[in-house]
């Protein structure tokens, strides 16, 4: 990957809804090629979404979210994608990925009630033939969520002018 | 008034009848060469600026982030150990291992048992050096604008420094044309400082060489401050002290508060020929004893661990250089492209009243919050210029400079 896709992809990490003339002069590319960039990295699948990234306690509304891990036993006719496809069609998902360790998924879900989690797991994981086992972690609180800190920012403690 | 407010009286010494102007003059008197040099031409920018709450600070010379969590973890991991005595003088022999394993990237090759020297910052690298090598009188070339404190400490050191301009024209290139010029080939030292405070300024191969063939020609000592070679976003480091014959002249200095974030921990070292090292270690141990002990630990973890941390850095900060420098040019700023370190110096003469940078930074700080560095304060080859710091987050340089461009309507 060239230095300026790899710049454009960091910048778009970092706050996606960047404008395109702010995300040029970030780059070192002009307009034309950002957007050009932004159009390739999207048909090849390596940026696949845009997402608000959310801290609900700010909110009024209710939000619960839970990590399970989820071990499963394949046989021939069940491999690790068809599990996993099952899994990922419940909107309450938010993530899912195969582990390696303990447990073989990771299942980030979230819903509006403790009950919205517990019958997520109950009703759409559990009954899948080849899940063995299933441990729910609730969240109790999160501090920080895809490289923004939910905390508040420490004051900058820096001179405000130095050599 | 309470005792405290006599007391306050009187260390200030400003009211009439306090104990000072009753006693005559202080028989503290500072020693000439101390009097001689003049207060920072950043102070009255830093008070201004602490005294304001809205203001937007561009004139940072310090990473805005924090040092990798392995560095403070071995920090704080060396002190639950109970490792609070002093160090060899040279500094821990597996951290000045790891230093001279380090600095092969830049071509560096030195012994870590005789030529490298662990130091409190790579400022007291540079005092010591001075304090190691220049005499009473001798002249010491200092390209100009660059870093604040070589000029006083030339003259804490009793020399004479010798100021060679540079010029935004020329991206603020150092050429033999220069060099001479300003009859440095007079000169006894020359100080280096590349990528360089306050410009930017990168050297490239061939004017590295250019430079070499000068020193070896004219018998000049070379003090190299390479402090910011790990943020270089043109090109590759580029290191005077691996040019043919001038790794016996040379003191190339380093540290960990720039590329690590570790400002606050006071770490540096000193490389270069075994004489040179002994005889700023003679200077370091009567003087410091050895670098705090809890920040080499520090040092050591960030080699050995923070690779990533550090390139995540420089990332962020060359997104940073490449959005000012391009909002610059649009608000008509001129702005030699700076090739490393985390500071832009652009060009306010154009824009500024009667020129004067020092006013343009004062009326941008009195009238939007926005505090720059008056290129001045990096000596005379900095007038016409501000230097602004990238140290900063993206959303306040936007906003910095959204209130530069109101500022300039």
């Amino acid at each position: 990957m060239d230095e300026a896709t790899r710049s454009l992809i960091d910048a778009l990490v970092a706050d996606a809804r960047e404008s395109t003339a702010d995300l040029a002069r970030q780059t070192g590319l002009d307009e034309a090629a950002v957007e050009e960039k932004i159009a390739e990295l999207e048909a090849s699948g390596a940026l696949r979404g845009y997402t608000a990234v959310v801290d609900w306690e700010a909110t009024d509304e209710e939000r619960v979210s839970a990590v399970i891990e989820v071990n499963v036993e394949l046989d021939r006719e069940t491999d690790y994608d068809d599990v996993a496809r099952r899994i990922a069609e419940s909107p309450a998902v938010d993530s899912l990925r195969l582990m390696s360790g303990d447990y073989d998924f990771a299942v980030n879900v979230s819903g509006s009630s403790m009950g919205d989690v517990s019958r997520f797991v109950s009703e759409e994981v559990a009954p899948l033939p080849a899940v063995t086992k299933t441990v729910t972690h609730y969240v109790m609180e999160t501090f920080k969520e895809r490289g923004i800190r939910f905390t508040d920012h420490d004051d900058d403690d820096r001179l405000s002018v130095t050599p | 008034m309470n005792g405290n407010d006599d007391r306050a009286e009187t260390d200030g010494g400003t009211a009439e009848g306090s104990a000072r102007t009753e006693g005559g003059p202080s028989r503290f008197a500072p020693a000439d060469r101390v009097e001689s040099v003049p207060p920072s031409g950043i102070r009255e920018f830093f008070e201004v600026a602490e005294n304001r709450d809205d203001v937007i600070s561009l004139g940072v010379g310090e990473p805005d982030f924090t040092a990798p969590w392995a560095a403070r973890s071995a920090a704080i991991d060396s002190l639950e150990r109970g490792r609070t005595s002093y160090t060899a003088n040279r500094g821990m022999l597996d951290l000045r291992e790891a230093i001279a394993g380090r600095v092969t990237r830049y071509g560096q090759s030195y012994d870590p048992d005789t030529e490298i020297l662990v130091t409190t910052g790579a400022s007291e690298a540079v005092d010591l050096a001075f304090r190691a090598f220049v005499n009473p009188g001798d002249t010491v070339a200092l390209p100009t604008p660059t870093y604040v404190s070589y000029e006083p400490g030339v003259r804490f050191a009793g020399g004479e420094p010798l100021p060679v301009h540079t010029h935004h024209e020329d991206d603020w290139a150092l050429t033999p044309e220069a060099l001479l010029e300003a009859g440095a080939d007079e000169a006894d030292v020359l100080v280096l400082c590349y990528p360089n405070n306050p410009t930017g300024a990168t050297m490239d191969a061939d004017e590295m060489d250019a430079v070499a063939d000068f020193c070896r020609e004219h018998d000049l000592l070379v003090i190299a401050d390479e402090i910011y070679a790990a943020l270089t976003y043109e090109g590759d480091h580029q290191s005077i002290a691996t040019r043919p014959g001038m790794r016996e002249r040379t003191v190339v200095i380093n540290g960990f508060s720039k590329a690590y974030a570790m400002t606050g921990l006071r770490l540096g070292y000193a490389m270069g020929p075994e004489t040179a090292i002994d005889a700023m270690t003679k200077v370091h141990q009567y003087a410091m004893l050895s670098a705090p002990t809890t920040a080499q630990h520090a040092a050591l973890a960030a080699i050995e661990r923070c690779d990533d941390e550090v390139e995540r850095m420089r990332r962020e900060y060359d997104r940073r250089r490449r959005y000012v420098v391009s909002r610059l040019r649009e608000l008509g700023i001129d702005v030699a492209e700076p090739g490393g370190a985390f500071y832009a110096f652009p060009r306010v003469a154009d824009v500024a009243p009667e020129g004067d940078a020092r006013a343009f930074a004062t009326e941008l700080l009195e009238a939007e919050g926005v505090a720059a560095v008056p290129g001045t304060a990096f000596g005379a080859g900095g007038e016409g210029h501000i230097r602004i710091s990238y140290a900063t987050g993206l959303d306040d340089l936007k906003e910095a400079m959204a209130r530069l461009e109101r500022f300039l309507s």
